[in-house]
């Protein structure tokens, strides 16, 4: 019989595949069903993070950091923060170090949600991504609390963070991580012992640890290939080395693996912030009843402009509600004791003019925080691996380069090793799996 | 190994390579030369005292605006003349930036030894090249293409090396600080 003709097939996914996580290109070449053939294009979300750096200030730039990984941008305001804080030679108090280790932890915990959930959904299981965006929303409820926003949360300042956690934090938090490990146990039972979830996971797309090493993938990823490196606790940053918690490690380097590392890890973050929340030093000393009366801050400024100070002498300013958690009295736990890095509280501004000095000096245009000449490394771990700043600073008001080493870069560009040889129908999992958040990827 | 005894064991090694060494703020970075790049790199990842198996970041830097006033970009100054203010002391002072214009930067990590190593290799010219790592690294391809996208750094022996965040049509190389922040480029599209 004659030999029958056969040739490869180029299908195109993307860029706005309803499967893809954001807008990315696949170009795959296909023998039947075996992709042969891969090839990714990225950069359509593209929007200049890095140039946009160096033409604001340092407290400037953490606006763009929120919409790196939007699905965590605590972690990325913290890492960028840290950057900046080794730069400087200064560190936060023990209070602010807690804050922002328990929220970024919450932030982790909503990464992998959205993640899990999806892939779950893009296989079918719809019920499971339901149950997790419900989680999550519990959670963002906590952020929300907290930062006043639930995605561009431009928490984390240089040398602190903008507010103290507000009044029954503790108790919402607890009670959100009830509901979070509920819903933890409901997906268990819906995905991990479920044949057809099983099937379309383990197997696919796998990677070696040598590979995923070669490629600088990090995070989850490269746990679930058998290597257990984590940031948190081979190089520990903020309060990090003083929390318990494990490292869980796949061997198989799959889908599967990465599901079944993903889940585990939010069980260790919702360790990691009970543990927080158990040993956070106490929040703010209670200002005196017989001074510490709030009044409006327009008040106050009037008051101080007729120099009549004894009338304003201890007491707290009524700000904006975009200010909560930062007054005076709390002021210490949140902010490095530098005054050239960080604004002096709303009561100091207002009442004094060592305060309004300090205030101009950070906010006005030529002047700002000004670290030493100098270049620094920051890596963080970020819910899909480590998450690095390298800030150069000349001396001036402005970053001279800030550089963020994106942890799904480097898991995109091994994409082509982890789908060749897989069927197409393989690509939606595997693809699920790399979390590739486009704001992080193309910055 | 202490920052230190990783400096002085790459010294020891290339004597000749390497140009300057610090540990600003405990980061250990070493200034090599762009030369025996590939050979050093190799060193690096499989000698038994390094063992730095992750490429974790690969950057460059534009220094041709180092010190020098810059323009403000999208934010125009107010006009009042302001003295800055004192820059925050520091104990260890940073030795300044190479003279060449551009650096590629690498920073590795080894697993095993837990680590870090800073590399910075100073290049010159407008069509500046060095060796590329992608024989060692398979990380490196798209890291090198970025850098290529945005500084216009060739990087030699490369497989695949264009654009990767921009397009193709895109002329001008964005990061490089003779580019203005707020110049606008047609988007291309399909001709109607």
């Amino acid at each position: 019989m004659a030999e029958l003709e056969t040739r490869d097939m180029l299908l195109n996914v993307g860029p706005a595949h309803p499967a893809m996580h954001g807008i990315i290109r696949i170009v795959t070449r296909l023998d039947g069903e075996v992709m042969v053939d891969v090839d990714v294009e990225i950069g359509y979300l593209h929007r200049g993070f890095e140039k946009m750096s160096e033409t604001v200030d340092y407290n400037g730039v953490i606006p763009y950091t929120d919409r790196l990984n939007y699905v965590s941008p605590l972690i990325n305001n913290m890492g960028y923060c840290m950057a900046v804080e080794k730069l400087l030679g200064i560190s936060v108090p023990e209070r602010c170090h807690y804050i922002r280790v328990i929220l970024s932890e919450i932030s982790r915990i909503t990464d992998h949600l959205t993640c899990v959930g999806a892939s779950a959904m893009e296989l079918g299981a719809f019920t499971v991504f339901l149950y997790m965006i419900k989680a999550r929303e519990f959670l963002w409820e906590l952020v929300e609390m907290a930062t006043g926003a639930r995605l561009t949360v431009s928490y984390c300042r240089v040398g602190g963070v903008k507010g103290d956690l507000p009044a029954g934090f503790a108790e919402a938090c607890a009670g959100a991580l009830k509901e979070t490990r509920k819903v933890l146990e409901e997906s268990d039972a819906l995905l991990t012992r479920n044949r057809i979830f099983v099937d379309r996971m383990s197997g696919t797309g796998r990677i070696s640890s040598e590979d995923a090493i070669s490629y600088g993938i990090t995070g989850p990823f490269l746990r679930a290939c058998g290597v257990d490196y984590d940031v948190r606790k081979d190089c520990p940053y903020s309060v990090y080395d003083r929390l318990a918690f494990d490292v869980p490690v796949g061997t198989q380097g799959d889908n599967f693996d990465r599901y079944l590392v993903r889940m585990e890890e939010m069980q260790q973050s919702i360790r990691i912030v009970e543990q927080a929340l158990r040993d956070i030093p106490d929040g703010p000393i209670q200002t005196n009843p017989e001074t510490g009366r709030p009044i409006p801050a327009s008040e106050m400024v009037d008051e101080a402009k007729m120099g009549n100070i004894v009338a304003i002498a201890g007491r707290q300013a009524v700000a904006d509600p975009t200010l909560d958690g930062s007054a005076k009295s709390q002021h210490a736990n949140i902010s490095a004791p530098e005054k050239r890095v960080f604004l002096p509280p709303k009561e100091d501004a207002y009442g004094n003019i060592e305060g309004l000095m300090q205030h101009f000096k950070l906010v006005m245009h030529g002047h700002g925080i000004r670290p030493p000449r100098g270049e620094v490394y920051f890596p963080v771990e970020g819910a899909n691996g480590e998450l690095g700043f390298y800030v150069l600073s000349d001396g001036s008001g402005r970053p001279y380069r800030v550089r963020v080493r994106p942890p799904c870069f480097a898991i995109m560009s091994a994409l082509p090793k982890l789908l060749v040889g897989d069927m197409i129908a393989d690509l939606t999992p595997t693809f699920g799996s790399v979390n590739m958040i486009g704001g992080e990827l193309d910055r | 190994m202490t920052t230190q005894a990783l400096i002085e064991t790459l010294k020891s090694r290339f004597p000749e390579e390497v140009k300057g060494s610090h540990s600003y703020r405990g980061d250990a970075t070493v200034v090599v030369a762009s030369g025996r790049l590939l050979e050093l790199c190799r060193t690096l990842k499989e000698d038994a005292a390094f063992q730095m198996n992750l490429l974790m970041d690969l950057t460059a830097v534009d220094f041709s605006a180092f010190g020098q006033v810059r323009p403000a970009g999208f934010f125009v100054p107010s006009g009042v003349a302001a003295h800055p203010q004192v820059e925050i002391p520091d104990a260890e002072p940073w030795p300044g930036p190479p003279a060449a214009r551009f650096a590629v930067v690498y920073h590795f990590y080894s697993i095993a030894l837990k680590h870090r190593l800073r590399l910075l290799v100073p290049v010159e010219g407008d069509d500046p090249e060095v060796d590329s790592l992608s024989p060692l690294w398979g990380g490196a391809d798209w890291l090198e293409r970025e850098v290529w996208d945005m500084f216009g750094i060739r990087f030699r022996g490369h497989p695949n090396l264009k654009r990767i965040l921009m397009y193709e049509e895109f002329v001008g190389y964005p990061l490089r600080k003779d580019y203005p922040v707020n110049r606008r480029q047609p988007l291309i599209g399909p001709v109607n």
